[in-house]
């Protein structure tokens, strides 16, 4: 064949590889949209919302405490992590001049890839163990070591990319540097710096191998001090039981964290791509 | 060695506000400035004109030290302002009274009220019910005021680039500046807003003193009373802006000036 046959063949060829990968990615989403609503739809009712578990076998029940304890132990999460991941940014964003702070980014990103049931059994180590106790606090713990580097690098990189000229100028005014960052940089990033903080949040409230040694799971309401459920748990507990209900149930809670975690996705975005707050041209 | 900086006998009874002495700049390695003296007389308005790349805007930055967040620049010998040396006083005082005005406007992503508003804040320098009328004036002084009375709650970015410049001029100003340094304040700007500018700086002339980085020489000679030449970071020449354009008494001067070479 001629070499324009053979380069139309190549084209189409590769037009419809690349066509059918794109879209078996973005179905994968829709296709576990599509399980959950179908199995777990069912399942979800005004219990679901607000009642205890009950045993195997009884009608009703639900997963109320799994969902305050999750929203309780993501919540405390975020409370430790955030700050400490915003102040990190920022410093190293502004004093990347310091051989620290080179350290500080390679340590961070070494911190993200940890495996999260690492993370877990850290906390047990330095919470579980020391009080004799599983408890809420722990698993906060954990989640918020692994919140702490994805904050750290998004406020970073929105950081950087506030312009130099908006730095100056503030500067030229008299304003010491710390001023300049609070009054002028960080509100300038903080669409950005906002975004990875929400995404964050997303990320952690998902992750179940950090909890299950050291929040565990409880069928009643735990607390800060107690053994706490959370949904990820939960979801595991009940999908690997041989109760056909209890199956039922972690499908609808699979739901519920799923729409829990787009929602926040899509806020962020919304966030992130309504109006920008840098200069245009 | 020394080049043609002294100011001629009638004017030197008046002391310099800004007085530069042997400066040597460096970035890095590169060394952007040689041997730099010059003085820039109070109530004055100073041009420094020459090649792109030949220095101005580096020399002009050291006098407010914003080089200084430039990592690896150093600077060698002195600069005063009011005999006190630069480097001895606070950084942050230094530069509420040398005050800058920059190449392309850089408003803050504020209201235009909070714009102007912002060095008065960050310097504690009006209660709540003076800013109003701090506001008002430097925009006045900025000849911006009746263009934006109305709408000083919008955002900054809505105006257009030369009302940004001036915007950016008033900001300046709201912190009354003993100098008021000015790097290619037009050169993003077109020729009526470039107007309104020079406009600007001519009554600005009583209140301060300015030292204006220009490309453009027709400007020098409309704005300034005083004209540095700089090449390849030397100042050549310095004298009375008549001086340096009718009579210049280098023959580098007389060939920037004359355009033999841009």
């Amino acid at each position: 064949m001629n070499l324009r046959t053979w380069r139309l063949l190549v084209n189409a060829t590769m037009l419809t590889l690349t066509g059918v990968c794109t879209v078996i990615t973005v179905s994968v989403l829709f296709v576990i949209l599509g399980l959950l609503l179908y199995h777990g739809a069912s399942s979800l009712s005004i219990h679901f919302f607000t009642q205890l578990p009950k045993p195997t076998g009884e009608t009703g029940g639900g997963m109320a405490n799994a969902i305050v304890g999750s929203a309780q132990i993501v919540g405390i999460a975020a409370l430790i992590g955030i700050p400490i991941g915003f102040i990190a940014g920022i410093y190293l964003s502004e004093y990347e001049d310091k051989r620290f702070a080179s350290f500080v980014r390679y340590v961070a990103d070494l911190l993200n890839g940890v495996p999260s049931i690492i993370i877990g059994i850290l906390a047990w180590a330095l919470v579980v163990l020391p009080f004799h106790h599983f408890s809420g606090i722990a698993g906060s713990v954990a989640l918020s070591v692994m919140l702490i580097p994805i904050v750290t690098r998004q406020t970073e990189q929105f950081l950087r990319e506030v312009p130099l000229a908006l730095r100056e100028g503030a500067l030229a005014l008299g304003a010491s540097k710390w001023k300049m960052i609070a009054t002028v940089a960080v509100p300038a990033g903080s669409k950005g710096i906002l975004t990875g903080m929400i995404l964050g949040v997303a990320r952690i409230a998902g992750e179940s191998a950090p909890l299950l040694f050291t929040a565990l799971g409880n069928q009643y309401w735990g607390g800060l001090t107690e053994p706490t459920s959370s949904l990820p748990v939960m979801i595991y507990q009940r999908a690997t039981s041989p109760y056909e209900d209890w199956n039922q149930q972690a499908w609808a809670a699979g739901l519920v964290l799923i729409a829990m975690v787009l929602t926040a996705n899509i806020l962020a975005r919304m966030v992130l791509a309504k109006g920008v707050s840098l200069p245009r041209g | 060695m020394p080049t043609s900086t002294s100011i001629p006998a009638s004017t030197a009874a008046q002391a310099p506000k800004l007085r530069a002495s042997n400066v040597n700049f460096f970035y890095g390695a590169f060394q952007a400035l040689h041997d730099i003296s010059i003085e820039m007389l109070e109530h004055k308005v100073t041009a420094l004109i020459g090649p792109s790349g030949c220095g101005k805007s580096t020399f002009l930055r050291n006098l407010n030290r914003i080089n200084d967040t430039i990592k690896n620049s150093r600077m060698e010998g002195k600069i005063l302002l009011d005999n006190e040396d630069v480097r001895a006083v606070d950084v942050t005082s230094l530069r509420r009274r040398v005050g800058m005005v920059f190449q392309r406007p850089n408003p803050f992503p504020k209201s235009i009220f909070e714009n102007v508003a912002y060095g008065l804040k960050i310097n504690g320098m009006a209660k709540r019910s003076e800013m109003r009328d701090r506001v008002e004036r430097s925009l006045q002084r900025a000849a911006l005021w009746n263009e934006v009375k109305d709408k000083l709650q919008e955002s900054a970015y809505a105006l257009s680039g030369g009302q940004q410049q001036r915007l950016c001029i008033a900001r300046a100003l709201a912190v009354d500046p003993e100098v008021l340094l000015l790097d290619e304040p037009c050169s993003a700007l077109d020729p009526i807003a470039t107007a309104k500018i020079e406009e600007c700086l001519f009554t600005l002339k009583d209140q301060c003193t300015m030292v204006i980085v220009t490309h453009n020489m027709q400007q020098a000679a409309r704005v300034a009373d005083f004209t540095g030449f700089f090449l390849m970071g030397r100042l050549i020449e310095y004298s009375k802006t008549d001086v340096i354009f009718r009579n210049p008494a280098k023959k580098e001067t007389e060939d920037y000036i004359t355009g033999r070479f841009g």
